[in-house]
């Protein structure tokens, strides 16, 4: 399992994304900078979160339209496995790689903290390693993850089972619809969610609930 | 050639900003106020001077970057 991070100014989880990727799957991911136009030949693509761009115009939007998002845009539809966390999920929700939009939280604040997440789909190459139903803590740290979209795709996602994780428990810490933390699009290859699981891996984090999500990796 | 162009969130889109704002206008004293939505504004100076190719730019802009059609509608005004 090679993998590749993306990094452009404002960025700030890929230092800890790469130490989950190679913890877990013992290789170093490929940092690629977003004036790069050709991504190395990898088998999946994170996008980590942070502060592209001071969160300028939308959060994500400008990072969106990074020259290196092309060729995602290109191997995503050729079946590349992309993961965006938290402000990658809004990077790659604005790049129009899974629909919706991440707006402002209901309560307006910025929240950091740890939430109870529900697996819905527990066959997809991040979450093979968990079971359909299980609970999971893992913490979250954003102003912007309250997630919508129009009723007509809120029906295919719930009906499709592309609701990857839900918060749980009256955990939701942004409004979300239907209490939804990631998605995973149409073709099964692109995942985003909010919540951070590289920040849940090892015992110093006090929990390794979501070890399990990146050991699926293994077998993807 | 100048535009001017005004982005709002769609008419089903939550706006919890606004609601704080009208939240605050209740708390200043302000009666009467039945909403408030909050939008952005830019000012975007062009080289083009045809009007009509002026507009069919901004428009790709909008699509492609100022706005995000998922939840924003636009206005563009040229002079």
């Amino acid at each position: 399992m090679k993998s590749a991070i993306i990094l452009c100014p404002g960025i700030n989880r890929e230092r800890d994304m790469a130490l989950a990727l190679e913890a877990v799957t013992g290789h170093p991911p490929t940092i690629v900078w977003h004036t790069e136009t050709a991504l190395p030949k990898v088998d999946l693509v994170v996008v980590p979160g942070g502060f592209s761009y001071g969160d300028y115009l939308r959060c994500g939007a400008i990072a969106a339209r990074s020259p290196i998002m092309a060729d995602i845009h290109a191997k995503s539809l050729k079946g590349l496995k992309i993961l965006g966390v938290c402000n990658g999920f809004q990077i790659i929700t604005e790049a129009g790689l899974l629909p919706g939009a991440l707006v402002r939280n209901a309560g307006l604040r910025f929240v950091c903290r740890e939430v109870k997440l529900k697996v819905e789909n527990a066959s997809t190459w991040f979450t093979s390693r968990m079971t359909q139903g299980q609970v999971i803590t893992c913490p979250v740290a954003h102003g912007e993850g309250n997630y919508i979209c129009d009723a007509e795709t809120l029906k295919r996602l719930e009906g499709e089972g592309r609701v990857v994780f839900r918060y749980a428990e009256g955990t939701n810490p942004n409004g979300a619809m239907n209490d939804i933390a990631g998605i995973v699009n149409e073709k099964g290859n692109v995942i985003g969610m909010m919540p951070h699981p590289e920040n849940m891996i090892e015992p110093i984090h006090g929990k390794q609930d979501c070890r399990p999500l990146f050991e699926s990796l293994l077998a993807a | 050639m100048k535009a001017k162009i005004k982005v709002t969130l769609k008419s089903g889109v939550l706006d919890p900003q606004g609601k704080a704002i009208e939240g605050a206008l209740g708390s200043l004293g302000f009666a009467g106020v039945n909403g408030v939505r909050q939008g952005k504004y830019f000012e975007i100076d062009l080289a083009e001077t045809d009007r009509t190719k002026a507009e069919a730019q901004v428009k790709a802009m909008c699509d492609k970057l100022i706005a995000n059609t998922v939840i924003e509608n636009y206005v563009i005004e040229l002079q």
